[in-house]
């Protein structure tokens, strides 16, 4: 594997925010996840729950209730708004205002023809899903006080609202409120504090399950209004509920980061009557779960410790697989860095500003494992923060640390920088009119052209000069599937560009000829990372269910090693890994040596070496190095892995063959959470 | 050898009470038991012991209610029967012989006339693999009947009766074993088999160690090694099974109970906390804590208003209502008695260690403790792993009114801590108070200790492994802040740097002796000089005694190997024999010595006086494994027995310790007959209010009553009291509607009340009723100092014959104006 000289880089403070709301959509199994900020993310299931879109959020509107309409995503927040999202093209299609306050909750009817809005003002209003937009309908009738949350009745005739104290019941046809439930204070609670109904669940029989603040589960018969069990499920709030397709299971999110599951089961072996009984608690949160979704296969948590929890239920499961374990999400699934291998500079992407490092530098030499003594310490030479309210969607650095490029949705900047002693940025003024803004950016490597993705899967060239940008051309794709562009790489002779998209599907361009060159077989799975062999021009791409492939240019087809690899299978201990290959860069020295990285390792692929053997240890590193020279050779294969780094946000080779590794350890981000509710803890 | 048939060795109580879980009957009255071979019946309101069912002759492992009739029980025991009793009445009904060691019974009321017992496997005879079976039992009339209508119904299951169970209805049965849950439907006939892994990231440690079924839902909950409580629900389901799980114990949940209605589920463990769970709201639970003890067992009464806990310090502890409302204490056996055993000559009481940190006083006669002496007076934590202060060492001297302990904490040089405690008697409080605390009496742990028996001084001596031996005298000097004299060091001895192993001092008092490794040394305890070595290798010396009365001109060591016995006289040794002695002990009331002889796996016993060289008597084979203590107990009333070989039993009783902590003892058939028409003359009737406090009570009661029938009472000439009137009985036992007018009864009424006129005679009569009723009043005066619970009932009911009540000193001057002489007024009258 080599000796680097590492830069353990951890000062790019990354920071994700809170889930508030999870929607799924049961066709095209894609979970739809909202976060505080406003961004939400597009998770599909189907491919190894691969994080395929994301839409950046905006300043001072977060999200507060998400729902699927069939295809179509609303969301609703607390600033009064509808909003529906262009799928294709990631952004917002358009806004519309409720009209009564701060909304709170938000939900579909299940045909996908009725949108249920619960408003601040007390009123729940149903808009009319149209084919262009949506229509306000009615209002219900009116209520003191908030509606807090909303839920159809599967037949979508009727209407269940949870408020501060009360649930009421309305007929979706009339308008007309059908019973009032009253739902008391716990035992010993203040009067002051009133109970308020976090979130309820109607199911086909009429049941209402409601899961209030002062920690009960409440299960009430909805045609004569009476409560008929109370699960005290904590001394805090239950915050969330939600039930499975078949209705037998139910899962309760709690403050005190649990998630609780009830059953429907007949209390004696045989009958026909069942109950709902308390069975498992997960506990895998350390702070309030915002959202649940029970999938019947598993369940699907988010919450305040910002990180996404997909928790099986083993037993729905009848095969025991890779993709049916436990799963925790913390990073997104693309780029928040990007390098300049020879300026030795580091770009970090916020969410509503860039920074700019440059690497330290060392003297001396030392032992393996030993930390070098510092000659220069990184600095921080720019805060570029953008204008307006809306978040940065992609950013990137050029090759030779001579320009930066910030895109949102709808705004597109580009900078010249300079830095020799001093720090000089110029905003290039004057950009060509139809980049307006980018769903991804690249740079040509000899930072002579600049590469943006923009609407119906086309991309822009731009050349860059000392004296400005100009347009160049724009590439389209021979068949458009309309999909937004996730991924962009050029290659190093500047003949070629890769371009992925959502679909799965990857173009090659041909940049000399300024067309579309060919289409790269399509593969079941999503594109996670990608990158052009500046020897070979071999396209190497890494996929969200842990293969590899790699496809000749030139050839246009897999090249032999691609097809070895396939023949002969992946190492199931690599196949096991559950967070996705994020980048991938190829050694200078070496370029048979390709370098990728998930977040828990990084790992050196020599082309060159045998591929492991399937019953033969993967990660074996450490054992090589206690084997004499002659055997190690014998023992080696093509993947080297390292895991002495965790929890890792990026991984590039300088010039230098010194490593850039970004570390953001998520006792970090723990530590900048708020306190916990506080727990008795045994034993204390 | 003359034919010895007639001594025997017998359990002598002291049995282990928490072996298996006890039942309640159904009206919650008693609490039965099995302890030992026998299985016994307690009163749950007065603790007492009501019925000893005997008849079983190896451990009992299980008690049943029939569930065909709820005043028998069936009992099942190691010696391959299954008995049934009649508890009420303390009969036999019947002997079922089913030939296999049973190891737990269940029985359910779908399933009359069959049992389920657990037995080994009859493929392997080391039994460590048992299998659930169901009996048929025979329905005829013979009391003792062959069950061999055996079926199989599940293999390989635990042998710990806490890990099986009935379901609802005995629709089912669960069984856990390891990690896998068993659960097998009787109308399917099909097992269903649920796993757990052993371990998990967090640490768990899932091994099942109790199981119990909800007696109207199907929910099973288990008790897991890690303190975890599952509860599974949809077990006929192979994959869609489902459990919750609760977690408080933090260590392994050893007993569970559901209610009979099933609102509850009860939990115990090592923490000595009886938890009760609420079904219906999961995280809700009560505590009961501080119990003292770790719980080994619960059990519910029928009615669910009773439930008993079983400790593993030999306790049953009754509660009521969630409060403790009685204790059933028995001899209290730890892993391993560490203290000597030793007779407190006041009350008889065996002494020996307790519960954690005590000394326990138990009376072998009436099979019970007395009460507990806390020595380490510090809180014991009950926790698995947990080092803390032991009770080590213990000692009486002569007339019991010092006590000597030693109390360690730590194996180790380096965190050893240990301290001496002597006590002295109060005679006031009738208990032992702490007098002086030493710290740290030597520089390591102290291996022995005896006090001097010699009448004069008050001495004790120890010996240590730090190389010496301390003599600690009472101080004479009075100090002035403290009241009483306190203990402190007076000498120090060592010999040769050689580590002491024992002490002990001759009858007299005159002559102490230490065993240094291989050598002897004598010295006197007036001069502390070194008088006389004896020295016989090779072995260490382990045991040291020296010989009583007659003998006392001997003393007798053990090693290893032989059993040594020097005559003092001539300081040389009389005679030696090979053999593997364990324990030595002398007759404090004869020249007897006991020796116990471990050979290849058993123990056996040799009585003999050191100036003979034959045996007085023996036995091959007492019990199985070494025995660790005895003791010659000296008996109220000797027996006269003259045959040679029971003669040394006739002064005291010899009892010993095994290694599995069964207290034996010796008996003659003399005894044994003795002992048996005494058991029915103590037989307690059946009133459960009975007690020996009661029978005081009522006798005494009794006596009083007779008392005061035989006085002629005063009632008699009184006029009767108006319930008694028969005018009064017919009108009010009368229906309203036949009676006549109110008017009509009034006369009859009124004249009822009024005292009849025989003016005349009483006058006559008068002196002599006056020294009768003042002769009576000191009598009751003297009662009233004797006690004060009847005489209360007694003024009562005086107030109640005399209408217009006088206090006392208003009778007397009544009665001397009666006995004034009035004829002056005739005089003045006439006049």
């Amino acid at each position: 594997m080599g000796e680097f000289t590492v830069h353990r880089v951890r000062f790019f403070h990354y920071m994700p925010s809170a889930v508030r709301a999870l929607a799924f959509q049961p066709q095209r199994q894609k979970i739809a996840v909202a976060r505080t900020d406003g961004s939400l993310e597009i998770l599909n299931r189907a491919d190894h729950l691969f994080q395929e879109k994301v839409i950046p959020g905006r300043e001072q509107r977060g999200t507060e209730a998400l729902a699927w309409a069939g295809q179509r995503l609303f969301s609703a927040g607390l600033n009064g708004e509808l909003v529906e999202y262009d799928m294709q093209e990631l952004r917002e299609k358009y806004r519309l205002d409720a009209s009564g306050g701060p909304v709170w909750t938000l939900t579909c009817n299940p045909q996908g023809t009725r949108l249920a809005v619960g408003c601040e003002d007390g009123t729940v209003k149903l808009f009319e899903v149209c084919d262009d937009g949506i229509q306000f309908e009615r209002n219900l009738a009116k209520q003191k006080g908030r509606i807090l949350s909303l839920s159809w009745h599967p037949s979508g005739s009727r209407l269940v609202a949870g408020m501060a104290g009360v649930i009421w019941v309305f007929d979706a046809g009339t308008g007309q409120s059908v019973h009032r439930l009253l739902v008391e204070r716990g035992t010993g609670a203040p009067r002051s504090k009133e109970c308020v109904v976090w979130s309820v669940v109607c199911l086909s029989d009429g049941t209402i399950v409601s899961g209030d603040s002062s920690g009960n589960v409440k299960v009430w018969d909805g045609d004569t209004g009476t409560l008929i069990r109370n699960h005290q499920v904590t001394k805090w709030d239950v915050l969330a509920l939600s039930v499975s397709q078949d209705e037998t299971s139910l899962v309760a999110g709690t403050s005190e980061g649990t998630v609780v599951q009830f059953q429907h089961l007949s209390v004696v072996l045989g009958r026909e009557d069942k109950e709902w009984v308390q069975t498992r608690t997960f506990k895998n949160h350390t702070h309030d779960v915002r959202a649940v979704l029970e999938l019947d296969t598993a369940v699907v948590s988010g919450g305040m410790d910002t990180q996404l929890v997909v928790r099986p239920l083993l037993d729905k499961i009848d095969v025991k697989t890779s993709a049916s374990a436990l799963r925790k999400i913390h990073f997104p699934h693309r780029r928040l860095v990007s390098c300049s291998r020879t300026a030795r500079l580091l770009l970090f992407q916020h969410r509503i500003h860039l920074e700019l490092w440059r690497l330290g530098e060392s003297e001396g030499t030392g032992v393996p494992g030993s930390s070098l003594p510092i000659k220069r310490k990184p600095e921080k030479l720019l805060h570029l923060k953008t204008k307006g309210e809306e978040h940065i969607c992609c950013s990137a650095l050029s090759p030779c640390g001579g320009w930066v490029v910030v895109s949102t949705v709808t705004n597109l900047r580009l900078y010249r920088l300079q830095c020799d002693e001093t720090i000089s940025i110029t905003k290039v003024s004057k950009l060509p009119k139809v980049v307006s803004s980018a769903n991804q950016i690249c740079f040509s490597s000899d930072s002579s052209y600049l590469f943006t993705a923009s609407t119906c899967s086309s991309v822009h060239v731009l050349a860059l000069s000392q004296s400005g940008c100009t347009f160049v051309c724009t590439l389209k794709p021979k068949s458009c599937s309309g999909q937004a562009i996730l991924l962009l790489t050029a290659s190093d002779d500047g003949k070629w560009l890769a371009a992925a998209n959502a679909d799965h599907e990857v173009q090659v361009y041909n940049l000399q000829k300024r067309k579309a060159y060919c289409t790269v077989p399509v593969y079941s799975s999503g594109v996670t990372a990608m990158s052009i062999n500046p020897a070979t021009n071999n396209l190497f791409m890494v996929h969200a269910d842990q293969q590899i492939f790699e496809f000749s240019l030139e050839q246009k087809q897999y090249t032999d090693w691609s097809r070895l690899v396939h023949r002969k299978g992946l190492h199931p201990q690599w196949l096991e890994r559950d967070t996705p290959v994020t980048n991938v860069t190829f050694s200078p020295r070496n370029p048979a040596h390709v370098i990728l990285h998930d977040m828990y390792m990084f790992c050196i692929i020599d082309q060159t070496l045998p591929l492991p053997e399937r019953n033969s240890q993967l990660v074996n590193q450490l054992t090589l190095r206690s084997l004499p020279e002659k055997e190690r050779r014998a023992h080696s294969h093509a993947f080297k892995i390292c895991k002495t780094f965790k929890e890792l946000l990026f991984v590039e080779l300088l010039e230098d063959q010194s490593l850039v590794v970004i570390e953001r350890p998520l006792l970090d981000i723990t530590a900048q959470l708020p306190p916990p509710v506080r727990q008795k803890k045994f034993a204390t | 050898m003359v034919e010895q048939t007639d001594i025997r060795v017998v359990r002598c109580g002291g049995s282990k009470i928490c072996f298996s879980t006890p039942i309640l009957t159904n009206d919650s009255r008693f609490l039965i038991c099995a302890s030992g071979d026998s299985v016994k019946v307690f009163s749950t309101r007065t603790e007492e012991c009501v019925h000893v069912l005997h008849g079983h002759a190896n451990q009992v492992t299980g008690v049943a209610l029939n569930p065909a009739n709820h005043l028998q029980v069936y009992s099942c025991s190691l010696d391959g029967t299954v008995r049934l009793w009649d508890f009420i009445d303390g009969i036999l009904i019947k002997t079922f012989t089913v030939g296999y060691k049973i190891s737990s019974i269940y029985v359910s009321n779908k399933h009359i006339g069959v049992i389920f017992i657990i037995l080994p496997m009859q493929s392997n005879e080391n039994g460590e693999h048992f299998q659930l079976v169901a009996v048929r039992l025979p329905s005829a009339l013979e009391q003792e009947l062959e069950a061999r209508e055996l079926s199989a119904v599940l293999s390989d299951v635990s042998p710990v009766p806490a890990c099986t169970a009935f379901g609802q209805g005995g629709d089912y049965i669960a069984s856990a074993k390891g990690l896998q849950l068993c659960v097998y439907f009787f109308r399917k006939q099909k097992t269903y088999r649920f796993k757990l892994k052993a371990t998990d990231k967090k640490g768990a440690r899932n091994a099942f160690t109790c199981v119990a079924c909800h007696p109207k839902d199907d929910c099973i909950a288990t008790g897991h090694q890690d303190g975890k409580i599952r509860l599974w629900r949809n077990f006929n389901q192979k994959k869609e099974y489902t459990y919750s799980t609760q977690h408080w114990h933090h260590n392994a949940v050893s007993a569970l109970c559901f209610s009979p209605e099933g609102m509850h589920l009860l939990s115990g463990g090592v923490e000595s906390v009886l938890v009760q769970w609420h079904c219906k709201e999961v995280n809700k639970k009560n505590f009961l804590p501080r119990l003292g003890g770790a719980i080994a067992h619960i059990c519910v009464s029928p009615d669910g208003q009773m439930y008993s806990t079983s400790h593993t310090n030999n306790k049953i502890t009754i509660i009521s209502s969630f409060r403790v409302s009685a204790v059933i204490q028995g001899l209290v056996k730890g892993g391993s008695v560490q203290t000597d055993l030793m007779i407190d000559p006041r009350t008889k009481a065996l002494v020996l260690n307790g519960k954690p940190g005590h000394l326990q006083f138990y009376s072998l006669e009436r099979d019970k403790q007395l009460y507990s002496l806390d020595i380490v007076q510090q809180e014991y934590i009950y926790q698995a792993g947990l080092d803390q202060f032991e009770v080590v060492k213990a000692a009486l001297d002569g007339t019991a009114s010092w006590l000597a302990t030693v109390e360690q904490r730590g194996s180790k040089i380096s965190s050893l801590e240990f301290s001496l405690k002597l006590w002295s008697f109060n005679e006031k409080a009738q208990s032992f108070e702490l007098n002086t605390t030493i710290t740290a009496p030597h520089q390591n742990m102290i291996t022995a200790m005896c006090f001097s028996p010699a009448m004069d001084t008050t001495m004790l001596v120890t010996v240590a492994k730090d190389d010496q031996f301390k003599v600690w005298l009472l101080g004479s000097d009075l100090d002035e802040q403290k009241k009483q004299a306190s203990w402190s060091c007076e000498h120090l001895g060592s010999y040769h740097g050689l580590q002491p192993t024992n002490c002990c001092f001759s009858g007299d008092g005159s002559l102490l002796a230490v065993s240094f490794a291989e050598v002897v040394t004598l010295w006197s305890p007036d001069t502390w000089e070194l008088l006389t070595t004896l020295c016989q290798p090779p072995g260490t010396i382990e045991d040291l005694c020296f010989g009583r009365l007659s003998c006392s001109k001997y003393l007798l060591g053990t090693t290893t190997k032989n059993l040594l016995c020097w005559n003092l006289l001539t300081c040389a040794l009389e005679w030696s024999t090979s053999m593997d002695v364990c324990v030595l002990r002398t007759d404090p009331l004869s020249e007897n010595v006991a020796a116990f002889c471990h050979n290849s796996g058993k123990t056996d016993l040799f009585v003999f006086r050191p100036s003979e060289p034959r045996p007085l008597f023996t036995q091959k084979a007492v019990c199985v494994g070494r025995v660790q203590r005895c003791i010659f107990v000296p008996r109220e009333d000797p027996l006269d027995s003259c045959d040679e070989w029971s003669q040394w039993l006739n002064r005291s009783r010899l009892h010993f310790l095994t290694e599995q902590m069964e207290l034996l003892t010796f008996s003659t058939r003399a005894e044994d007959e003795r002992i048996l028409n005494s058991r029915k003359e103590l037989l307690v009737d059946d009133s459960v209010a009975m007690t020996p406090f009661y029978l005081l009570l009522g006798k005494h009661r009794q006596q009083q009553q007779e008392k005061q029938t035989s006085v002629p009472s005063q009632a008699a000439d009184r006029a009767q009291l108006p319930q008694g009137c028969v005018a009064i009985r017919e009108l009010l036992h009368t229906p309203a509607h036949v009676l006549p007018p109110a008017s009509f009864l009034c006369s009859v009424f009124l004249n009822s009340l009024l005292i009849s006129n025989t003016g005349g005679r009483d006058e006559k009569e008068l002196p002599e009723q006056e020294v009768d009723s003042e002769k009576e009043e000191v009598d009751s005066e003297e009662e009233m100092e004797m006690n004060n619970g009847p005489q209360g009932v007694r003024t009562q009911g005086s107030v109640g014959e005399a209408p217009p009540s006088l206090s006392r000193a208003e009778e007397k001057e009544l009665r001397r104006l009666r006995k004034t002489d009035f004829s002056w007024v005739t005089s003045l009258t006439s006049s």
